[in-house]
């Protein structure tokens, strides 16, 4: 699949480049079982697929400079080495040449030109593209260790797992991404999609993606962050229109009240759960941590850290260090049945 | 080998050298006191290799603990101090302080000097240096406050803003990196003066500016460039402190301030920085490419003017350090262009030892080995600087593996090796004994192949999407096998530079003399015994060329018929 992808990448962009493309081919097979990897060889995005065009592009050129260069210097470095029945007597010194001089000062300037003006283009193709009005919006909050995503105009708040639907080239549906943080720097990076941005307090950044294919994708926080930066995995799901609108219609709904939970129901509303999580239709409305009205939607718990099963989710309540030392929930200090009722409400919170 | 008597007047030193009767005490004493550029150079040479050591330590542990996915070997907070010390440590307890301290020692025997035109100011910015990188390193034990319970900071060499802040740092740990640096500093800038008074007054007859050797050269480029990036990190540094204890709010977000300024402030520090590290070493290969090609340096009045030209540029491009901050794409373009335009006077130079060589009669003595391992890293290291200056291609590559392997080629593939060149070149010159050539081509070959293991192998793990800074990494995101391939070389790296430590102190003792002048050279350093005695040269020289000693060698065919 990987394979797949790159060569239509190699496509997109209009240069010979056969021998990168062997690199980049040798490169994904390098990647043990590769299907996992959030390799820049296999875009599935437009901000993604540019950025691979350009980047071999600009790969060729500088392997170019590489042999060239380098071949000179290694045949250099074994044509004139001393010999064995050498005479002891000094080369012939030469001091230095204006035309040489001003030859290798040229040459570089023209490269220089032709690789600014290339990138220059992509720059803005990127940056600058316009806003279809079909496109989604998505606000992206980065927390000390987890993401959250708010739909301004659907309404939605979830945290760690974006849905997205499938955009294509006859029916465009970007994805626009809104970036802030509630503390410190963090960054987006999910490379099979776009290129990373920055989410930083008090300067809002935006981005876009615009996924070609439904799938899951990988990525994970790209700024040095504080103690738990490396468990700050993301995931974005890109849904068929269908699947994304289901999702989004259950997303919509508030949190599911089973009367055979009640119990775990009563231990959340009553322990200091309530201030730092939200379950809409509940009295909890906390904001401090990640939106649980529909943690039973999701695959992994504690952005990424861990799979979303009955038992992880009891020893993260038990101890969240179990997963991620250092992560800014608290060990809740509950007794087994208390942890058991609650468990039991969290995997049915749909 | 050479001829011992060259006739260079005064050169030679025939006073017997004076037997030390001390006792050890009034020996440490002296080495304290001393206001001497050499043993100067000395003790900041040490106290570099000594850190190198402790930084090289740390990356182990951060190597080992990357080893394998899910690894327990370090905890979170402990790996997040360790990278932070062994970035800030290299930066600039090692790569500072062993530079300047050639540049103490090298620059006036080069120039026909007998000191340094401050020698007290020399020896407070050498102490200033040393106490800077305790502070840092008592953090270990008095981080949280004198309570037993130490730590080291943990905010990353490059410290953004607001993670640095009160709320999301407590205790000490940041107070004493913030700190440190300003300490050291000071030192540095201190140095950085000396260093400029020194070439621009105490060059010996003759020596005109075009005629200094190109080490002396790069030296005061690096130190005009000095005087100008360290100050903005002393003043970011101060307003941190202002910001920590004194209600300030420049970077803290949460009171208005702006992480984005912070950023500003450490990269037109950091990125002229890096060229304060690399034009130093740029200046070793000069000096030793030449000599073990038996040839004169190709092209010097171009090597001069793109190195101040290097300088210049290196000043306009901090900002390709964040291309993904959210600049408007007009600021990116201009960012990638004069990133771009560094790449020219770069690669004037390296055309410049290309043809040095060429033609020539090369020995592969081990300072040569390491130069010619430089030519090759530095080469490739340009060119992923290229790649990372396009700036769509940065959004993917920043704060990646990649980046990573970038600027280790350049610290470690170019940097290191020609600090190791020139370790093994002038170590004679300073000790009177010759480093073991056996022990050198171990330590040589042992060190390219760990150190093209680990960095080459980065560089694909960066494009499989690992980011940098992160203790642990998932198991399914195929970087498992290149992860554990890197710690292995890294591995292997650590063994060759025990074995270089172990040549240093072993050559001391049993080293073969070497004579004054053992590689047949031509500055005027090897005009004078190994090593030299205080006062350098007992009566001033002269000189007519670049290369003093092959016009006395070569009285046939001197230089000065032939620079222009
Ligand atoms: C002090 C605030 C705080 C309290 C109190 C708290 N949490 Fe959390 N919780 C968090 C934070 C912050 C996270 C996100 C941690 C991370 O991923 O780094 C979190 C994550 C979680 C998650 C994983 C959510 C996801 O989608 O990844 C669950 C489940 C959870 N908490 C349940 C609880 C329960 C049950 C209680 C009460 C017994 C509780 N929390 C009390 C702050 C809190
Ligand atoms: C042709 C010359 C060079 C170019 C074009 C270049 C370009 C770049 C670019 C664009 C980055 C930013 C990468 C990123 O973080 O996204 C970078 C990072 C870096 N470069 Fe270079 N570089 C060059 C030479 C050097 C040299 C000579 C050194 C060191 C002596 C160096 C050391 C570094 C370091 C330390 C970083 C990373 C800093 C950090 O994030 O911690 N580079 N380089
Ligand atoms: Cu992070
Ligand atoms: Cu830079």
């Amino acid at each position: 699949m990987i394979r797949e992808q790159s060569a239509r990448a190699i496509r997109l962009s209009s240069l010979p480049m056969v021998c990168v493309a062997a690199v980049v081919a040798r490169q994904s097979a390098w990647a043990d079982a590769a299907q996992g990897s959030p390799s820049i060889f296999a875009p599935a995005s437009t901000p993604a697929s540019s950025i691979l065009g350009l980047s071999l592009f600009v790969l060729s050129i500088t392997g170019g400079i590489f042999f060239t260069v380098g071949g000179l210097l290694a045949w250099a470095i074994i044509r004139y080495r001393a010999r064995r029945d050498d005479d002891g007597s000094e080369p012939a010194q030469i001091y230095g040449s204006t035309q040489v001089e001003l030859a290798w000062t040229v040459i570089p300037i023209l490269i220089v030109v032709v690789l600014f003006l290339t990138t220059a283009r992509i720059i803005f193709a990127i940056q600058d593209a316009p806003k279809p009005p079909a496109a989604l919006d998505v606000t992206v909050v980065g927390h000390q260790f987890w993401w959250e995503f708010r739909y301004p105009k659907l309404g939605i708040v979830t945290a760690n797992e974006l849905h997205v639907p499938v955009s294509s080239t006859n029916d465009p549906k970007p994805t626009y991404l809104h970036l802030l943080s509630s503390d410190v720097d963090h960054s987006f990076w999910v490379p099979q999609l776009a290129g990373k941005t920055d989410l930083i307090p008090n300067h809002p950044n935006d981005t876009w993606i615009d996924p070609l294919h439904t799938g899951v994708y990988l990525g994970q926080c790209a700024q040095f962050c504080g103690v738990e930066h490396a468990k700050m995995l993301l995931r974005v799901y890109v849904d068929t229109p269908e699947q994304f609108a289901a999702w989004v219609n259950k997303q919509k709904q508030p949190g599911v009240q089973d009367a055979s939970v009640a119990a775990g129901r009563h231990v959340f509303e009553t322990q200091a759960c309530t201030n730092c999580h939200r379950i809409t239709g509940t009295a909890a409305t906390g904001t401090f941590g990640p939106d649980l009205t529909h943690l039973a939607s999701r695959a992994t718990i504690a952005s990424g850290a861990a799979l979303n099963t009955p038992e992880n989710l009891r020893s993260w309540i038990n101890a969240p260090d179990h997963f991620k030392p250092g992560a800014l929930m608290p060990a809740m200090q509950l007794n087994d049945e208390q942890v058991d009722q609650l468990v039991a409400y969290l995997t049915t919170l749909h | 080998m050479a001829d011992q008597t060259l006739p260079m007047s005064g050169s030679l030193d025939v006073t017997p050298r004076e037997r030390s009767r001390a006792v050890l005490l009034e020996w440490l004493h002296g080495w304290v006191v001393t206001v001497d550029h050499k043993r100067l150079g000395i003790l900041y040479v040490v106290y570099s290799i000594f850190f190198l050591l402790v930084a090289g330590a740390e990356a182990l542990a951060i190597r080992i603990q990357l080893a394998w996915p899910n690894q327990h070997f370090l905890s979170p907070q402990v790996y997040n101090r360790m990278f932070t010390m062994h970035g800030t440590t290299m930066v600039f307890l090692v790569g500072m302080p062993i530079l300047f301290g050639f540049a103490n020692y090298l620059v006036p025997l080069m120039i026909g000097a007998r000191d340094m035109a401050f020698p007290r100011l020399n020896a407070f910015s050498f102490w200033l240096t040393a106490f800077g990188g305790l502070l840092l390193y008592y953090s270990f034990v008095g981080g949280f406050g004198l309570y037993g319970m130490g730590s080291a900071p943990d905010v990353g060499w490059w410290a953004y803003a607001p993670l640095t802040a009160k709320a999301f740092s407590p205790g000490h740990a940041t107070d004493y990196w913030a700190l440190a640096l300003i300490v050291s500093g000071f030192g540095t800038l201190g140095t950085a003066i000396n260093v400029i008074a020194t070439t621009l007054s105490m060059r010996c007859r003759g020596m005109s500016l075009l005629r200094m050797p190109l080490f002396v050269w790069l030296m005061l480029v690096v130190s005009a460039l000095t005087l100008v990036t360290i100050t903005p990190l002393t003043a970011a540094q101060i307003m941190l402190v202002i910001d920590r204890y004194l209600g300030g709010h420049f970077f803290d977000t949460q009171a208005g301030g702006s992480a984005v300024v912070w950023m500003h402030f450490f990269w037109i520090f950091g990125h002229p920085e890096v060229y304060v590290l690399v034009m130093p070493a740029f200046g070793i290969a000069s000096e030793v490419i030449p000599v073990f090609s038996r040839k004169a340096i190709f092209g010097y009045p171009a090597m001069v003017a793109a190195s101040v030209g290097i300088a210049f540029v290196s000043l306009g491009v901090w900002a390709h350090h964040m291309f993904t901050v959210g600049m408007t794409s007009v600021g990116n373009a201009f960012f990638v262009l004069s990133t771009m335009l560094v790449g020219i006077p770069t690669g004037i130079k390296i055309f410049n030892w290309v043809a040095t060589i060429w033609g020539g009669k090369i020995r592969f003595a081990t300072p040569m080995l390491f130069c010619i391992g430089f030519l090759f890293q530095f080469l490739i290291a340009g060119l992923t600087g290229i790649m990372l200056s396009v700036a769509p291609w940065n959004w993917q590559l920043h704060n990646s593996y990649f980046v990573i392997a970038h600027f280790h080629y350049v610290l470690v593939g170019a940097i290191v090796f020609n600090i190791f060149a020139a370790i093994y070149y002038w170590y004679p010159k300073v000790t009177g004994r010759m480093l073991s050539e056996t022990l050198g081509k171990w330590h040589f070959w042992l060190f390219l192949i760990g150190f093209h293991i680990t960095f080459d192998t980065m560089h694909f793990v960066g494009f499989l999407g690992m980011p940098r800074s992160i203790y642990t990494f998932e198991p399914d995101r195929g970087w498992n096998h290149l992860n554990l391939i890197i710690s292995l070389g890294g591995m292997i790296q650590g063994i060759a530079v025990l074995i270089f430590a172990w040549n240093l102190v072993h050559s001391y003792f049993r080293g073969k003399v070497a004579g004054n002048d053992p590689w047949d050279a031509w500055t005027l350093e090897w005009a004078t015994p190994s090593p030299p005695p205080v006062y350098n040269f007992a009566i001033d020289p002269e000189v007519h060329s670049r290369r003093p000693l092959w016009d006395l060698k070569h009285p046939e065919d001197p230089d000065w018929k032939y620079e222009a």
